[in-house]
C-alpha cells in the first residue's frame, strides 16, 4: 500500500505507479479526469514521459492515456514503497 | 417512429457497431448551432422501421465538453438507449452506463469487443453482470458482426430501473463492488503487441517508430502509387483510349472551339494527355491516371494506421512541436488528413477544444499542407525534373507551416490547452473495415473531383478562347514576372487553382517552365488560396470574418515565400 512520498505525476519515472492522493485543479479538470477513470484514491503507473516537458503516459486500469504535462503536475500521486 | 440511441465512450467501436446496425444510407448532421456532428440512420426490428442515431462518445453525462452538452441533449430524444461499452475496460465504460441507468430511458448494454477478453485474460461473468445492472447485457463483436442480431432481438427488452442519483464517488464504490462480483483477471504475459505499444510512447523508441512508420509509409504509397500509374494506367490510357481519343478528334475535324472543349489541343498531331486540356484527355487523364492511384495508396496506409491505433500516439509524440504551434498533438490528425483532402482535414479541426486552435489548425492545414491530388501532380510534373526539387517543395512547405505556425501563437491571443487522450491498444484491424473505409473515401474523391475537374476544363477553354486570360495575366504581370519569376501567363494557373489544384498544376505543363520556375509555382499554388471544396468548408467552420483573416494570411504568406525562393534558388 502507499505510504511512500507523494510527488506529482510529471515528477515520477516510467514504471513508478502509485495511488492518486490529490487532484489541484477545479471542477472542469476534475470532471474531465474523472470521465477517464482518473480521481483521488485510483492506482496508477507511469508508462513514459516525452522529453522536453511533453505528456506523460499512464496506465489506468489497464487503459493508457496521455496527460499534458502541465495537466500532469496537478496530479499528485502517493508512491508504492 | 421510434429512436434508438448508441451512446458510449470513445473508442469502444461504436461507429462499426452502428454501420452494422444500419447498413450504408446513413447521414451525417450538425447539431444546429454547434460544430458537433452525429450519424442517423435507420434499423429494422421486425416489421417497426426505426431510427438509429450515432451520439457523439463521450464519457461522462457531466457536460465538460461541447460534445458531451450535445451528447446530453440527444438523450431526451430516445426511446431506447444501446449503451455500447468496451469489455476489456469494464471500469471505466461502466461509469456512463451507471449515469444512463440512473436516468428513465430503458437501456440495453452491448458488451463490445467481446472477443478482446479471451486473450487478455478477462473473465466477465456475464449473468452477474446483468442481475447486478438490471438490464439485458449482450456480448458483441461489432467488426464481425457477432452478437448483432442477439443485440436487436434485446431491445424490446430494454428496461430502466430507475437508479438513484449518485455522486462521483457513490459511482465508482458501486463500480468497484460489480467489478469484484463480475469480473476475474487472469495473469498472463505481455504480448509483443503490448510491448510495441509501449515502445511507441516512450522518446527514444517512439520517436524511431515514429520516423520509421512514416518512411515506411512515404514509400508504400510512392511505390504503389507509382506502380498503379505505370503498369495500370498509363498503357490504359496511351494503348486503348489514345486511338479512341484520335478518332473522335478526326471526326470532329481537328480543331475548332467544340474540338478544343471535348478533345483538346493535339500536339504535333498526337494526344498529350496532359497538356492537351479537353473533356476526354486531361480531364479524364488527370484524375484517373495521376491522382486516383495516389488517393489509392495513401488512404489504404491512412486507414491502415487509423485503424491499427496508431495517430494517437503520434499525438503524444508530437505534442511539444504542437505546443509551438499554439496547438497541441491531437492537432496531428487534421495535419495528416489534409496530406489526402483539406477538406475532411478542416472538418476533423473540431477535435479541438478551441476556437483559437480551430483557427490556426485550419489555417496552416489550408496553406502548408498539400493535398494528394496536388501531391500527385508534383510527383509527376516537378518529379520528372530530379528529385531535389520535389523535396525543396515539401520543405519550403514545411518550413512554412513551423514559421506560420509560430507567429500565428505568438499573435492570437489565448493559450494553447493540454492534452488529454485515451490511447486505444494497438489492434490488427479486419481488412474488410480497412477496405470498406478507403472505398467510401475514394467514391468521394471521384464524385467530388470529376464533376469539378470537366467543369475547369471547360472554363479554361472558354476563358482562353474568349481572351480573358490574356486580359487578367497582362494586369497581374508584376507581381507573376516581377515579384515570382513566372512567365505572366502562369497566373492563369493560379486563377484555376481555386477550382483544382490539380488540374491548376497541369495547366503549367504547356508553360515549358524551368525546373526553379516549377518549384516557385508549385509551392504558391499550393499556398495562396484554397480550393473550392475546401474554401467553402472552411467559411462554414470559420466564419466570415476569419475566413477573411485566413485568407489575407493565405496571400500574404505565398507571396512572401515565393517571392523569397525566386531570390534564393
Amino acid at each position: 500500500m502507499p505510504d511512500g512520498i507523494a510527488m506529482p505525476l510529471s515528477h515520477m519515472r516510467p514504471g513508478q505507479s502509485g495511488m492518486i492522493v490529490k487532484i489541484k485543479g477545479g471542477f472542469g479538470l476534475v470532471g474531465r479526469l474523472n470521465g477517464l477513470g482518473i480521481f483521488q484514491g485510483k492506482r496508477v503507473k507511469k508508462i513514459s514521459a516525452m522529453i522536453a516537458r511533453g505528456p506523460v503516459t499512464i496506465e489506468v486500469d489497464r487503459v493508457q492515456v496521455a496527460i499534458g504535462f502541465r495537466m500532469a503536475q496537478r496530479i499528485i500521486v502517493a508512491l508504492d514503497q | 417512429m421510434r429512436t434508438i440511441l448508441l451512446v458510449g465512450n470513445p473508442n469502444v467501436g461504436k461507429s462499426v457497431l452502428f454501420s452494422r446496425l444500419t447498413g450504408v444510407r446513413t447521414t451525417v448532421s450538425n447539431y444546429p448551432g454547434t460544430t458537433i456532428s452525429y450519424t442517423r440512420g435507420f434499423t429494422k426490428l421486425g416489421d417497426e422501421k426505426l431510427e438509429v442515431i450515432d451520439v457523439p462518445g463521450t464519457y461522462t453525462l457531466e457536460p465538460n465538453s461541447e460534445a458531451e452538452e450535445i451528447a446530453l441533449k440527444m438523450l431526451k430524444k430516445g426511446d431506447v438507449i444501446i449503451n455500447v461499452i468496451n469489455a476489456v475496460n469494464l471500469e471505466r465504460s461502466l461509469y456512463l452506463t451507471l449515469q444512463l441507468l440512473e436516468r428513465d430511458t430503458p437501456v440495453v448494454v452491448a458488451l463490445n469487443m467481446w472477443d478482446d477478453t479471451k486473450h487478455r485474460g478477462i473473465d466477465i461473468d456475464l449473468e452477474k453482470l446483468r442481475t447486478m445492472l438490471g438490464v439485458p447485457v449482450v456480448p458483441t463483436v461489432a467488426v464481425t458482426g457477432e452478437g448483432i442480431k442477439e443485440l436487436m432481438e434485446s431491445v424490446p427488452g430494454a428496461t430502466s430501473p430507475s437508479g438513484p442519483t449518485r455522486s462521483r464517488d457513490e459511482r465508482w464504490v458501486a463500480i468497484g463492488e460489480i467489478i469484484e462480483q463480475v469480473q476475474h483477471i487472469r495473469h498472463r504475459h505481455h504480448t509483443w503487441l503490448e510491448r510495441l505499444q509501449d515502445a511507441s510512447v516512450k522518446p527514444f523508441t517512439g520517436g524511431s517508430i515514429a520516423i520509421a512508420i512514416l518512411v515506411l509509409s512515404f514509400f508504400v504509397v510512392r511505390f504503389i502509387g507509382e506502380s498503379l500509374i505505370g503498369y495500370l494506367f498509363e498503357p490504359l490510357f496511351n494503348g486503348l483510349w489514345a486511338p479512341v481519343v484520335l478518332r473522335v478528334s478526326s471526326l470532329m475535324g481537328g480543331s475548332g472551339f467544340l474540338h478544343d472543349i471535348v478533345v483538346g489541343k493535339l500536339i504535333g498531331g498526337e494526344v498529350n494527355f496532359v497538356e492537351s486540356f479537353g473533356l476526354i484527355t486531361s480531364g479524364l487523364y488527370v484524375p484517373f491516371a495521376m491522382v486516383l492511384p495516389y488517393i489509392f495508396s495513401f488512404y489504404l496506409v491512412l486507414g491502415f494506421l487509423e485503424d491499427v491505433g496508431y495517430l494517437p500516439r503520434l499525438a503524444v509524440l508530437m505534442d511539444t512541436i504542437m505546443h509551438w504551434l499554439g496547438l497541441h498533438g491531437y492537432a496531428i490528425i487534421p495535419t495528416l488528413l489534409g496530406l489526402g483532402c483539406n477538406v475532411p482535414a478542416v472538418l476533423s479541426t473540431r477535435i479541438l477544444e478551441s476556437k483559437r486552435e480551430r483557427f490556426i489548425a485550419s489555417t496552416l492545414v489550408s496553406i502548408a499542407v498539400p493535398c494528394a491530388a496536388l501531391q500527385a501532380m508534383i510527383f509527376g510534373l516537378v518529379g520528372e525534373r530530379g528529385g531535389q526539387y520535389v523535396v525543396i517543395i515539401y520543405g519550403t512547405l514545411f518550413a512554412v507551416w513551423v514559421i506560420l505556425g509560430i507567429i500565428l501563437n505568438h499573435s492570437i491571443k489565448g493559450f494553447s490547452p493540454e492534452l488529454l487522450i485515451e490511447i486505444p491498444p494497438y489492434r490488427i484491424p479486419p481488412w474488410k473495415i480497412v477496405v470498406q473505409k478507403m472505398w467510401m473515401r475514394i467514391y468521394g474523391f471521384l464524385a467530388e473531383a470529376i464533376p469539378i475537374i470537366l467543369g475547369a476544363i471547360v472554363i479554361i477553354n472558354m476563358l482562353y478562347f474568349f481572351g480573358v486570360f490574356d486580359i487578367i495575366s497582362d494586369i497581374t504581370a508584376p507581381v507573376v514576372s516581377g515579384l515570382l519569376g513566372l512567365p505572366k501567363e502562369a497566373i492563369t494557373s493560379l486563377v484555376i487553382g481555386f477550382l483544382r489544384k490539380d488540374v491548376a498544376l497541369g495547366m503549367l505543363a504547356p508553360l515549358s517552365l524551368t525546373a526553379k520556375q516549377l518549384v516557385v509555382a508549385s509551392v504558391v499554388l499550393a499556398m495562396f488560396f484554397p480550393c473550392i471544396a475546401t474554401f467553402v468548408v472552411l467559411l462554414r467552420e470559420l466564419g466570415v470574418v476569419n475566413m477573411c483573416k485566413a485568407a489575407g494570411i493565405m496571400i500574404a504568406a505565398a507571396l512572401v515565400t515565393g517571392g523569397l525562393l525566386n531570390l534564393i534558388l
